[in-house]
């Protein structure tokens, strides 16, 4: 292991120690989420300065529990203690501290804490970022700057949502089962957001490169830890890992983007490749399809790519088919347009394109990275210049601007020879 | 609701503008993106500004004049350009400020406009 992914790992287990703990002292301390976080945040600090250096401990939930416990002791002492719940939180610290004793493993309740902040009553749009600081800690001004959003305004909307938590009485338990699938959908698609937060390249690259990509498969991990048989969870998972192993490929040592039929495969993680494909294939054991485990397989078929030496493009236009079936989604019909393209001809995927409704893609970028590249590819330059343009406009990051700026210069080069 | 936004470069990046080699990919970059921008209906109005060193900066102190070459004050990133845009919120201009090639290697601050009914 060498250093960077040791640190990794310890980082790992700072987290999942103190997730589990937090979803322990929440519904213990009166729901109120803030006071528990306060709680431990100087503990999880602590461990993500002194575990890389002297290793994880031999009881991680033990160690942030005393160093937490400690802490909120001595701030009492000096009186500094600005805890709402103050009493009720030393004292669910001292009921984790009994758990420990009497059991081997610490209970796992972060399931709750999941269904806690994807709940019907909570914002959708905070649902994502409340999983990302709750249950991973994250700070605010990364998930801000993730979403694209200020600081201040995601501030005043995770806290929004704590406060609604707390004074709403928003129960820490698992739902009934007749409400169970809805509920896990919003778990899941709060997940799937954190990891769209990225800029728009999915066709270039197979699938988005997302600046919270680690974190969302640390939670789709997790939740497939505590929710082992649901297809669409291992779905979704197999997706992020195949999108996962191409990371390093997406770049030219020199920081240049790197389209997926370009990308040089020995840069592909070959276990991530394969972590991936049992996920898809312990899901289809279910025989119950669904739109996330349809995405992982078309992703798969691009990894085969590393043992066939090609592209079967007939199967994944196949895939596309029956992923539109399940979903409305642009980049779902933007995806098929380019597969149909390549089966049958630039034309036939821009007659794809066409169908598509104008008004919600005047500012989808995809959509006009796809259709400058059929354009040009049916010798309609002109048009297909215009699309170039339209798309270097609306791109936000740097090395696929440059890369969509030199495919505009190769299509008018392209122009003047024929 | 209106947002300024004001494209910061460095004296780096201002160079690029007459670079023989890099300055085709600055140019195309700029005119693609304030072409979406005015295409999509939500200009107001806005400029590229010529580099810093072409300014002339006047303040008056006491009644006397000081007229002098060059920017107020010499940092790091200068201002390079502007645009106003008519969005329905800080998030939406937020997005398009995260498209405008001076946020990737520079910076672009988003500041709401001065309602003049206020």
């Amino acid at each position: 292991m060498d250093a960077t992914s040791s640190y990794q790992a310890t980082v790992a287990a700072a987290r999942d120690s103190y997730s589990q703990l937090l979803a322990f002292l929440i519904p213990r301390a009166g729901g109120d989420i803030c006071s528990a976080e306060d709680a431990l945040s100087e503990a999880f600090l602590a461990a993500l300065s002194q575990w890389p250096e002297g290793g994880v401990p031999d009881k991680p939930e033990a160690w942030l529990l005393t160093t937490a416990k400690r802490r909120l002791m001595d701030a009492q002492r000096r009186g500094a203690t600005r805890l709402r719940h103050e009493e009720a939180i030393i004292h669910a610290i001292m009921t984790a501290e009994a758990a420990m004793d009497n059991t081997h493993d610490f209970p796992d309740e972060r399931l709750k804490l999941l269904f806690v902040c994807a709940h019907p009553e909570i914002d959708p749009s905070a649902r994502a970022p409340l999983c990302l600081q709750i249950v991973m800690g994250l700070d605010v001004s990364r998930i801000a700057s993730a979403f694209l959003v200020s600081p201040s305004a995601m501030s005043q909307r995770l806290v929004r949502a704590k406060t609604k938590i707390r004074e709403a009485r928003i129960p820490f338990q698992i739902p009934a089962e007749e409400e169970w699938p809805e509920r896990l959908d919003a778990i899941r698609d709060a997940i799937y957001v954190a990891f769209n937060t990225g800029w728009d390249s999915s066709f270039l690259d197979g699938c988005a490169a997302s600046d919270l990509e680690e974190e969302a498969i640390w939670l789709a991990r997790l939740l497939n830890r505590l929710v082992p048989d649901e297809p669409e969870i291992l779905g979704m998972l197999a997706l992020m890992l195949h999108c996962h192993a191409r990371r390093n490929a997406r770049r030219s040592p020199g920081g240049e983007f790197v389209p997926l039929a370009k990308q040089d495969m020995q840069l592909w993680s070959g276990s991530l490749v394969r972590e991936a494909d049992k996920w898809l294939r312990l899901a289809a054991r279910f025989r119950s399809p669904g739109r996330f485990q349809l995405e992982g397989a078309i992703q798969s078929v691009h990894a085969q790519r590393l043992v066939s030496g090609r592209t079967d493009w007939v199967t994944i236009e196949g895939f596309y088919r029956i992923l539109r079936n399940h979903t409305a989604s642009l980049g779902a019909a933007i995806g098929h347009a380019i597969a149909i393209s390549e089966v049958h001809g630039a034309e036939r995927g821009l007659q794809v394109l066409d169908a598509l409704d104008p008004i919600r893609l005047s500012t989808h970028q995809p959509f006009w990275v796809a259709r400058a590249h059929l354009l040009r590819g049916s010798g309609l330059f002109e048009e297909a210049h215009v699309a170039y343009q339209q798309a270097i406009g609306l791109t936000g990051e740097d090395a696929i601007r440059r890369f969509l700026i030199r495919q505009l210069e190769e299509s008018r080069a392209l122009q003047e020879v024929t | 609701m209106q947002y300024a936004l004001l494209f910061s470069e460095s004296s780096k990046d201002f160079a690029l503008r007459n670079d023989p080699e890099k300055s085709p990919a600055y140019w195309a970059a700029w005119s693609a993106y304030s072409e979406t921008v005015a295409s999509s209906g939500i200009m107001v109005c806005g400029s590229g500004l010529q580099p810093p060193e072409t300014a002339t900066t006047l303040r008056i102190e006491n009644g006397k004049r000081h007229v002098h070459d060059g920017p107020y004050a010499e940092s790091k990133e200068m201002l390079g350009g502007f645009f106003v845009i008519d969005v329905p919120d800080l998030n939406v201009a937020l997005e398009w400020a995260a498209k405008a090639p001076s946020s990737s290697y520079g910076s672009t601050e988003i500041r709401p406009v001065l309602d003049p009914n206020k």
